[in-house]
């Protein structure tokens, strides 16, 4: 409801005004020209006099699509008006039946579905006979299956909420919770569907009058004018056309009207995919990019700098399209780097900028981001500019990737095996029997049983935890001098978490890979790592290693972290810190809870600088 | 039984065949459920298309000779159509003449259903096909296409236009369209003939007519479909393997828009079988979509029956074939469909 203030709603707003105003005055003012005949004037061509020419009595053909404005409108109204009480009640019916009968009659309606909805319409049309009231029955009548869907998936999808089970529990009838929970929450998508499938009726009524099967002559409405029309499409296209775009207009302001309606507005696309940024980066860490550029964070320097890097990104910025003109800017003044066989941690909270770093390094930033740094390099890769051929083929084979899914990581519609060899066989040029011995072996060090086997799998006959291994598999199967793991375990099981660790952490010794490990677990990255790094709000905001994190922590932010951290020496009668200022901030990107309230309390001193 | 007192004694059939279901494969109890669903089916169409003289109020066979027509005729035509026997012996005569082939005579023509219904049926059939044909051909591309324009850097503007036409496409009823095309490519052009059906030339604009709306409205789902697959983690895996991007968009995104290309496809495959009515109308074919018009018209309720039973037989295949089809291309299918 609140767009209709938006341009949308106001469109809307002026196209379902002329509609009325002509519906209401039209039959006044044209209805006279449209039916005065005129022997000397018929078929005249579209022109000045007649914009849409004249039929074969001479009469004004616009005059005529004028006054049709009204009967076609209210049959439409009508049809709608059918198809949608048919549909509302027999959907919301079958939302509170019980199973059985429930199952039968959503059966039945599938079954309605199956069949295409002019069928159904011309069936109707043939018991009730090819007049207006009969194609308005028809036509009405012909869309209550598809109504009745769309009332009973939203009503069971209101139905399973907690509130609505809650209330069942406390001994709500089925008529109370019909009325009193189901119908106020449908109310609005209800709607838009009724203007949505107002417009498709506007377009079938026509399309059935058109074909002669709606209304009857003399009376006349849009579709009748356009089958008049066509027999002389080579003499005055006009006759055919005119009627036309007073269905497409109509049709235009009742699409628009729904859009105006809808909560989630129709560029979906775009609103799904900013919801899925907006997952990973909460609205409250996001900043406006100010015009005083924020000046490069000192905290930021890098003790691990000593020019030996294997991979190194400074003076970092990453920001978004705001949709609204501006930026946003998530990471600013970011500098990494990772010397060849290091494990470097970064550890933050969600939205804290760390996997965008992350990625940012490892040149795979979203196609709509935009990022900027002073220097961003791969061994002596640049990836601020585009990609040899070679350059692509060794980072293709040299980085590799660990996601925090492992769910949603893998290829679904591909095998195992492909996904294990398809990089040898790109970029190393190996057979195909060498690349399954690679994928094979891959498989074997990640600890998967009968890898040979299993390499013709699909993703979906894994386990998450199999899958996971199978991803740190295919990371090392071309030989990585650097594995970038985004929170590697954070989907996983507490038992699983381990053993993918050390499934890393082997290979790590194995073959002097670096690691870029991402976590928001302070625990398991002073654990894993020989360096942290913590971000906080798009900054580096320490930069520590791993082994003396409790002694050298300075900023308030770590200090919080750690102080979140039980230990042999913690006082179990008290609560743990509790850092109460970021609500909602919690769980966003993973499945254990995090330590985010700790995140106030130590904000309130942050103020003071290190 | 005893598990299960509280369902009513009726349902007892429908409770033994549901754990009967449970019990079976994922693929094993889809195939049952679609083939329970498709016998049911059947039986509704045959149902419907028997039932639809005694549902048309008043005397059908008076309405359809008109209130002219002398009583002797009335009665003949009665007794011929057999509609003075008792209804469950109409409708066994019915079902058997079914399954002989045999629909009946014309009340207006005289003329045997089933032979008018064989000599229409290939035309229709050949422009449903090819209308499905250019529709699946032209949408895949055009949907990716967009798909990557819209996830470009600097596709915002290229993509709203994208978007804009074909919801035009979509919004736009299919006998408007042709009328547009003929308009243009007939009235103005000249280059196609605007009605008839045989040669190359009265063929297209037909085809188009059928097959545009449509093709943009599944190159709509091509499109969201294809995003989604864009902004999935494992595309961003097969980005970081530094593929060539045709191996990233052929071997790793196609597969994963099949499943939901096909499903819509063909439902609109189906919808297509009905929109040849239409479609013939306006280009004055001689299909079955014209002679169901013209029946309707003039109350030929055998006739009626035929082609109303054909078309729903046309529809019931293509499910089916589409269920067959996503069974052998998606495995999963059987499994998360409810």
């Amino acid at each position: 409801m609140k767009r209709l203030v938006g341009p949308a709603g106001l469109a809307a707003l002026l196209g379902a005004a002329v509609l009325l105003l002509i519906t209401y005055a039209g039959p006044g003012i044209w209805g006279e020209a449209a039916t005065t005949r005129s022997v000397s004037d018929r078929w005249t061509p579209a022109g000045a006099e007649y914009l849409f020419g004249t039929d074969d009595l001479g009469r004004d053909i616009f005059a005529r699509v004028m006054v049709a404005t009204r009967l076609s409108l209210l049959l439409t109204l009508g049809a709608t008006a059918i198809g949608v009480s048919g549909g509302v009640v027999v959907g919301l019916t079958a939302s509170i039946l019980p199973k059985y009968p429930r199952r039968l009659l959503i059966w039945l309606m599938d079954m309605l579905l199956a069949f295409p909805w002019l069928l159904l319409v011309l069936f109707f049309t043939v018991i009730w006979g090819a007049t207006a009231t009969g194609a308005m029955f028809a036509i009405g009548l012909a869309g209550i299956p598809n109504l009745t869907r769309l009332v009973y998936n939203l009503a069971s999808s209101v139905s399973g909420q907690d509130y609505v089970r809650a209330a069942r529990v406390v001994g709500v009838g089925p008529f109370g919770i019909l009325f009193r929970h189901i119908l106020p929450n449908i109310a609005n998508p209800l709607l838009v569907q009724v203007s949505a499938s107002a417009s498709v009726t506007l377009l079938s009524f026509a399309g059935l009058s058109f074909l002669g099967l709606g209304v009857q002559a003399p009376a006349y409405d849009w579709g009748r004018l356009i089958n008049e029309g066509i027999g002389h499409i080579y003499t005055n296209p006009m006759a055919a056309i005119g009627p036309g775009v007073a269905i497409v207009f109509a049709g235009l302001v009742f699409t628009m009207i729904a859009e105006a309606l809808a909560d989630h507005p129709g560029q979906g696309l775009r609103s799904v995919a900013a919801a899925g940024r907006a997952s990973l980066f909460p609205r409250g860490t996001a900043r406006r990019v100010r015009t005083d550029a924020a000046a490069p964070s000192g905290a930021g320097a890098d003790p691990g700098d000593d020019g030996a890097a294997l991979a190194e990104v400074t003076d970092l910025s990453v920001s978004f399209p705001d949709g609204e003109g501006g930026l946003v800017e998530r990471v600013r003044g970011v500098n990494l780097s990772v010397r060849p066989g290091e494990i470097v941690g970064i550890v933050g909270e969600s939205g804290s900028g760390k996997s965008l770093t992350a990625m940012a390094l490892a040149g795979l930033s979203d196609s709509t981001a935009i990022v900027r740094a002073r220097s961003r390099r791969f061994d002596d890769i640049d990836l601020s500019t585009p990609l040899s051929r070679k350059e692509g083929k060794r980072l293709g084979t040299e980085l590799g990737i660990v996601f925090q899914d492992p769910l949603t990581s893998l290829n679904p519609a591909l095998t195992i095996g492909r996904q294990l060899t398809e990089v040898s066989r790109t970029h190393l040029g190996m057979s195909r029997e060498e690349a399954r011995q690679r994928a094979e072996s891959g498989l074997d060090a990640v600890g998967i049983a009968e890898p040979r086997r299993r390499l013709k799998d699909y993703p979906h006959q894994f386990s998450g935890g199999m899958r996971q291994r199978a991803m740190i598999g295919m990371a090392l199967t071309a030989g990585p001098r650097l594995i970038i793991a985004d929170e590697p375990t954070t989907a996983l099981d507490v038992t699983v978490q381990k053993q993918v660790l050390d499934v890393l952490h082997r290979a790590q010794r194995a073959t002097d890979t670096a690691i870029v490990l991402i976590s928001h677990d302070v625990a398991l990255v002073s654990g894993f790592c020989d360096r942290v790094v913590v971000m906080k709000d798009g900054e580096v905001v320490e930069n520590l290693d791993a082994r003396r994190i409790r002694e050298e922590a300075r900023h308030p932010y770590t200090k919080g972290l750690i102080a979140c951290l039980p230990d042999m020496r913690s006082d179990r009668t008290r609560p743990l810190p509790v850092i109460d200022d970021r609500p909602g901030t919690g769980e966003q990107d993973g499945g254990t809870p995090k330590v985010g309230a700790v995140f106030g309390a130590a904000r309130a001193r942050e103020e003071s600088p290190l | 039984m005893s598990t299960a007192p509280r369902t009513h004694r009726l349902m007892a059939p429908v409770t033994a065949l549901a754990r009967f279901n449970d019990r079976l494969s994922p693929r094993g109890s889809f195939a049952i459920r679609r083939t329970g669903r498709l016998v049911a089916s059947l039986l509704i169409v045959v149902l419907a298309s028997f039932f639809v003289v005694h549902l048309v109020p008043g005397d059908a066979v008076r309405a359809a000779l008109g209130p002219t027509a002398p009583v002797g005729l009335v009665e003949n035509t009665r007794a011929d159509l057999g509609l003075d026997k008792p209804l469950t012996r109409q409708f066994t005569d019915y079902v058997a003449g079914l399954f002989q082939g045999d629909l009946g005579t014309s009340i207006q023509s005289r003329q045997d259903v089933a032979d008018v219904i064989t000599s229409r049926f290939p035309t229709t059939i050949t422009l449903a096909t090819l209308g499905f044909a250019v529709a699946i051909v032209g949408a895949l591309p055009l949907g990716m296409a967009a798909a990557l324009i819209a996830r470009s850097t600097k596709g915002r503007s290229a993509n709203s236009v994208i978007s804009g036409g074909l919801g035009v496409l979509i919004a736009i009823p299919d006998f408007l369209l042709s009328a547009l095309l003929i308009a243009v490519f007939s009235v103005w052009l000249g280059v196609l003939s605007p009605a008839g059906w045989g040669d190359l030339r009265s063929l297209v604009l037909p085809v188009l007519g059928l097959s545009l709306g449509p093709m943009a409205y599944l190159a709509r789902i091509v499109q969201v479909e294809m995003i989604k697959v864009l902004d999935s983690t494992y595309m961003t895996t097969a980005r970081a393997k530094r593929l060539p991007q045709r191996i990233v968009l052929f071997r790793h995104a196609l597969p994963n828009i099949v499943t939901a290309t096909l499903t819509v496809g063909g439902l609109l495959l189906s919808g297509l079988t009905a929109g040849t009515v239409i479609i013939e109308t306006v280009f004055a074919i001689p299909g079955m979509g014209t002679t169901l018009i013209s029946a309707v018209q003039t109350k030929d309720y055998p006739m009626i029956q035929g082609v109303v039973l054909v078309f729903a037989l046309m529809v019931l295949g293509v499910n089916l074939l589409v269920d067959l089809i996503l069974i052998t291309v998606d495995p999963r299918t059987s499994i998360s469909e409810g």
